[in-house]
């Protein structure tokens, strides 16, 4: 008989579910995917249903929440519990206010955690109220999450955050089923909050916004004294950088222990003679520099402690994980650098992956369970979310009077190489949802990267989102090194690569164009819409493996082309989770400027299909994220 | 709340962190009136202290 393990992460940001069958990942999804709201943080109920119903649907009979070994959460609500209250007792008075209005929720969400879950539990399934709840330590769940799936037997296995109980970051050990912590940084200092606090300080929001700034950061002028000095500013008075990349973070300059934001502001603008930046205001060249000069702080940081960890454990196999991780300008500077051989990043790496490390920590060992590696590795692509088949499909199709041809495979493949080569832009919809932020090829929106003009177009017409902001390339594994400079694999586009030198187009030095919008117009290779400033790609590399139907999309567009390489950008507009379902696909499609939507075996046109309203597809209003 | 309690015991044990005894009593309380109150946290205190 099989067992099962449910994990969950939840009351923070980023709730999820994951399920475990004898050990190995069978389900992990966010719950934002199904209640549609993002970054939510409650219980993760729909999430928990949708794994129970998966496996049902696939084992004929599924375990249900009765038959589950034990659900683990991924952090201890009592350590958790006793650092709030340790912060707050060594910075008093300061911040009795916060406290006065944070304590209910403590009693509620930390002290009576055990109690919430239950109920949850019991809400989906009240034989379910005495199921055993496990609670490994935040960063014990993070590094479970890097190592446990990785290809390796053993490994430095390092973890960054903003903060957990009151780990930030550590360095483990992984070797077989054992994962040993042998060293912490510990709150308030930490690489994720410092990372957060310039997210804040150049207008975007915290806990989702700190990609925006990683996008930024290239175009900031590496060659500025006004970088040089923000980056002198940083290491000499902000964050004391250690060897080991530890940080010790002057608490002069940040509110965040005690109070409602990140920095302390009038302190910030004194240190680098600039003002918060108010969010939706114009991005001037200043706020560039800031980025780049958080971001190479924080590549450096991250490239030292990742050489301490492999001093550490003596291994040269590296594992990632935490929020931090998921910088994958840090994490390409880290394998560049030569600090580790090989690198594996769990594909949700932020809050939202504990939920799957917590359950490999209670399997491998808090029962002990032998582990054996996979290759390339134990996630199965990230495709971990549900599914819908293609009679799902073309009955929601047919309820909502859309209008679709049926085409097999190969057909359908040709039709949208074709499409993608003419210009358009198709929404495309396969199998089951990705695991992580990251859309990987089954809920993306795909167009042809050679065209100029099309980064504007998929960030003003169709994402609704800042123009500033690069695209991602998916590539068939193959191709990887036709196109970038290492071309070394990356399946779930956490790495960065720089597009090779003979497709670059030199352009203007820096500071020569006036705003951002002027630069990026500028086309500087033969794939435009998906290299950066500096040349640099977030590189998704796709293998015939383990998604064989985007790859043969990859295929029929390079034989239509030449190109092998297409512009993958997630499934949603700004503001919105990625989609999960026909109806969110359809809805989204509808709304937007999207031409074509591919789900399944169906191909939708825009011209062709029937006039909705706009509380049909969900509005059209994009705040600003 | 008997398993709440079990579970604090064992943790002060671990921990050794007696002090944040008295701590945990007065938010238990404060966390009740809120309940109670079914509104803001100082909700309980306004009509004592106006």
């Amino acid at each position: 008989m099989s067992r099962y393990i449910l994990g969950i992460s939840a009351f923070y940001h980023d709730s999820a579910a994951a399920l475990l069958k004898d050990g190995k990942v069978v389900f992990a999804a966010q719950e934002e995917r199904f209640n549609r709201v993002k970054n939510f943080p409650g219980f993760p109920a729909r999430a928990v249903r949708a794994a129970l119903d998966w496996a049902e649907k696939r084992e004929g009979k599924g375990p249900g929440l009765a038959g589950v070994e034990a659900v683990a959460f991924y952090d201890k609500p009592l350590l958790k519990f006793e650092r709030l209250i340790e912060t707050y007792y060594a910075y008093a008075p300061r911040g009795f206010a916060q406290f006065l209005s944070a304590a209910p929720v403590w009693v509620g969400e930390k002290m009576l955690l055990k109690r919430t879950l239950r109920k949850e539990l019991a809400k989906i399934d009240p034989s379910a109220a005495g199921i055993k709840l496990l609670f490994p330590e935040h960063h014990l769940s993070h590094a479970a999450s890097a190592f446990y799936p990785s290809p390796f037997g053993e490994a430095a296995v390092l973890t960054v955050d903003g903060v957990g109980e009151w780990a930030t970051a550590s360095i483990c050990a992984g070797r077989g089923k054992d994962l040993t912590i042998l060293k912490e940084l510990r709150f308030p200092h930490s690489l994720g909050l410092l990372y957060s606090a310039f997210t804040a300080y150049t207008g975007f929001k915290v806990n989702s916004g700190e990609y925006k700034l990683m996008g930024l950061a290239p175009y900031g002028d590496p060659a500025s004294s006004r970088t040089a000095a923000f980056i002198r500013k940083i290491k000499d008075v902000l964050a004391d950088l250690k060897d080991d990349g530890s940080v010790r973070l002057d608490q002069d300059y940040f509110d965040y222990t005690t109070g409602l934001k990140m920095t302390k502001d009038d302190r910030w603008e004194a240190l680098f003679g600039l003002p918060p930046r108010r969010p939706g205001s114009a991005l001037k060249q200043e706020y560039c520099d800031m980025a780049l000069a958080a971001q190479e702080f924080t590549g450096e940081a991250l490239c030292r402690i990742a050489a301490h960890a492999v001093a550490l454990t003596g291994s040269r196999d590296l594992c990632l994980a935490g929020g931090v991780a998921l910088n994958c300008v840090a994490n390409g500077r880290i394998l560049k650098a030569g600090i580790c051989d090989r690198i594996w990043i769990q594909p949700a790496a932020g809050d939202a992956g504990g939920a799957l490390g917590a359950a490999l920590a209670a399997w491998h060992i808090y029962s002990g369970e032998p582990r054996v590696p996979e290759v390339p590795d134990g996630m199965g692509g990230a495709l971990l979310g549900p599914d819908y088949t293609g009679e799902e499909a073309e009955t929601f199709a047919r309820s909502a009077g859309a209008v679709y041809e049926k085409l097999g495979y190969g057909e359908l493949c040709a039709r949208t190489a074709k499409l993608l080569a003419s210009g358009a832009v198709v929404g495309w919809f396969q199998g089951r949802m990705e695991w992580g932020p990251r859309a990987l090829g089954n809920r993306s929106i795909l167009a042809d990267a050679r065209d100029p003009e099309m980064r504007k177009k998929l960030n003003l017409k169709i994402k609704h989102r800042e123009g500033f902001r690069p695209f991602a390339p998916s590539v068939r594994e193959e191709d990887a090194g036709e196109f970038f400079e290492d071309g070394f694999a990356s399946p779930y586009m956490l790495l960065i690569d720089h597009v090779s030198r003979p497709r670059r187009i030199p352009g203007p030095a820096h500071g020569a164009a006036p705003d951002l919008e002027e630069k990026l117009s500028r086309p500087n290779s033969d794939i435009p819409a998906v290299t950066h400033l500096d040349h640099s790609s977030r590189v998704q590399t796709v293998s015939g493996r383990t998604n064989p139907r985007y790859h043969a999309l990859l295929t029929a567009f390079k034989e239509l082309t030449g190109c092998g390489l297409l512009v993958n950008t997630s499934f949603n507009v700004r503001e919105e989770p990625i989609v999960c379902s026909p109806a969110d696909a359809y809805a989204c499609f509808m709304r937007t400027d999207l031409d074509h939507l591919v789900m399944g075996d169906l191909l939708f046109d825009k011209a062709r299909q029937p006039r909705r309203t706009a509380a049909e597809d969900g509005g059209g209003d994009y705040a600003d994220d | 709340m008997l398993e709440f309690l079990g579970d604090f015991w064992k943790f002060l044990k671990a921990r050794r962190k007696w002090w944040l005894v008295p701590v945990v009593l007065a938010l238990l309380l404060f966390g009740a009136l809120f309940l109670l109150s079914g509104g803001s946290a100082v909700s309980p205190f306004i009509y004592t202290l106006f």
